[in-house]
């Protein structure tokens, strides 16, 4: 059976003043669908990169990236994106930024009635019923977040891109969203692709960790089943002899073998 | 503190005095006592604001006390230049009838201010209908920007008044030609504005609006229009107050009904008072021109 999402040797090749910098070389990877990945890497590594790829938003200067045998050509709201700071449009409140995707994907297909109640489930689903009124600047960077994740999680994505989506929140909210995560992930079955700096996260939420070499030139290093029972429990894990073991595995690959370029030097 | 602590004291005082002179001519049980104002929570508050208030206006009025103290003695010293007085005395004058109408060479001052308003008002409307969605597209299109670029930046610099001899050749009149230059004046800061809002649009948003497959009409109006209006509002304070700058000295060349025609005229009657009021007359026209837009502008501001 082929994979949901297949990446073939793919690089990315950016044209800069400079000349071409080789961001990222030689990337494969499959995902099957249900499947959460989770991209972890040293910053400037290309991680994003890979992100934004599967996204659309950049093409691959080689190789081929193909979500349910079809080759991805552009951005579309069938992958979904989480982006680091939320990006919701400032003048719309909660409601309407969830409602614009929504309206976009399936506007042509349902009424008006069904529309909103799709809006009203998804920001339902991240508990946010109560703030749909709010604009983004009358409420916390969690709950921005939240709504960030509504709106992707409404318009029914084949794939769910999370680039650092929790990155810029406080340790106690990102903890509580990563647990709201994972049961959303539950319920809906999602395949989900996350981009992360947090090794903590990555085993936590993860099936399979991607280790990424640093850039330039980056490449897939090392690829770690996690293979942990759902559902997890961040308390009971934080004593399983299993979890650290693939904790320090990741740090293992972070700070041994991929050491920070100006560290290293 | 010390004024609200005066404050009770005298009023306490105040409200004490006829009611003992009560207790002792009728009946020595104590009436209900009735809290004083500034012992409730609103009275506080009250007293609090009025205090505040205060602080806040003695900076402003001091420094109008030395302006008008420095004018008065640059009047006594020199005396070509009318003093605080005599001016007030004539602009009380001026301001009790201010649209009368002798003929096209003598009108109240409402007319003329509302005149050198009706001009700024076309040449700035013209300014903002065209000037606007240039800045757009220069921000959407790189190609247009390049190619707008050299023009703007030679154009921009030159003087107002400069384009009223074109503007008389081309129009003909000397009515359109002074709004001709308030429109070529007050055009460039809304172009470029407009333009560096567009182009300072946050590529998040535009990344929402390409994950989402927005169409341009959605794109337009969900994300440019209003993530660039502040920008556009920023452009149109500025231009606004470029065209009030302007109009004075257009109208001084081209005359008619005007406020800067009326200046020249009161200069050829040597009637400097009423020049003077001129001056603050268009000062203050200016300001409330911008506070207004300022208003405006913080209305849509969503940071």
């Amino acid at each position: 059976m082929q994979s949901y999402v297949q990446i073939e040797n793919a690089g990315m090749v950016f044209s800069t003043r400079k000349g071409k910098f080789t961001a990222l070389t030689g990337i494969n990877l499959n995902v099957e669908q249900g499947e959460f990945i989770a991209l972890i890497g040293h910053s400037g590594c290309g991680k994003s990169t890979l992100l934004n790829l599967v996204a659309g938003l950049l093409d691959a200067s080689n190789g081929v990236l193909l979500l349910a045998n079809k080759e991805i050509r552009g951005p579309g709201p069938e992958r979904a994106v989480v982006f680091q700071n939320h990006s919701l449009l400032p003048w719309l409140t909660a409601f309407e930024n969830v409602h614009l995707a929504v309206e976009k994907v399936f506007g042509g297909r349902e009424t008006s009635a069904q529309l909103k109640a799709r809006t009203r489930a998804a920001l339902d689903l991240v508990g946010l019923s109560h703030a749909a009124a709010k604009l983004p600047g009358e409420i916390s960077g969690g709950m921005k977040q939240r709504v960030g994740i509504a709106r992707a999680l409404a318009m029914e994505p084949k794939v769910l891109l999370m680039d650092e989506p929790f990155g810029a929140l406080d340790a106690l909210t990102r903890a509580h969203l990563q647990d709201e995560l994972m049961k959303i992930v539950a319920a809906t079955k999602s395949t989900v692709i996350m981009v992360t700096h947090d090794v903590d996260e990555a085993v936590l939420l993860s099936d399979r960790i991607v280790m990424m070499t640093n850039g330039p030139a980056a490449t897939i290093g090392e690829i770690l089943d996690v293979g942990l029972p759902r559902p997890r429990d961040r308390l009971q894990l934080a004593h399983d002899p299993h979890y650290s073991a693939l904790r320090s595995q990741v740090l293992e690959f972070l700070y041994r073998r991929q050491m920070r370029p100006q560290e290293a030097a | 503190m010390n004024a609200v602590t005066l404050n009770d004291r005298s009023l306490s005082e105040v409200m004490a005095a006829p009611e003992t002179e009560q207790l002792a001519a009728n009946e020595p049980v104590l009436p209900t006592r009735r809290t004083p104002l500034f012992e409730t929570e609103g009275g506080k508050r009250f007293l609090e604001g009025v205090v505040n208030g205060v602080k806040a206006t003695i900076p402003p009025v001091l420094g109008l006390v030395f302006f008008v103290a420095l004018w008065a003695i640059i009047a006594n010293t020199g005396g070509k230049i009318p003093g605080p007085a005599e001016t007030w005395t004539a602009a009380v004058d001026l301001f009790s009838d201010p649209f009368y109408d002798n003929g096209p060479n003598d009108k109240g001052i409402g007319w003329n201010i509302l005149n050198s308003l009706t001009r700024v008002g076309i040449g700035f409307g013209l300014a903002a209908a065209i000037g606007i969605p240039l800045g757009f597209m220069i921000g959407r299109f790189a190609f247009i920007n390049q190619m707008l670029s050299p023009i703007i930046s030679i154009l921009r610099p030159v003087s107002p008044l400069a384009w009223l001899p074109i503007g008389l050749l081309v129009l003909q009149k000397a009515e359109p030609a002074s709004i001709w230059v308030i429109f070529i004046s007050s055009i460039w800061p809304m172009v470029l504005n407009t333009a560096a809002g567009v182009q300072r649009i946050p590529q998040d948003y535009m990344n929402v609006a390409r994950v989402l497959n927005l169409s341009e009409f959605k794109v337009f109006t969900r994300i440019l229009f209003p993530a660039v209006l502040p920008y556009v509002l920023t452009g149109v304070r500025l231009a606004i107050g470029v065209a009030w700058l302007v109009i004075v000295a257009a109208e001084m060349l081209t005359g008619g009904v005007g406020i800067g025609f009326w200046v020249w005229d009161e200069w050829n009657n040597l009637n400097v008072a009423h020049i003077i009021i001129a001056i603050f007359i268009v000062g203050i026209v200016g300001l409330l021109l911008e506070q207004g837009l300022m208003l405006i502008a913080k209305r849509f501001s969503y940071e």
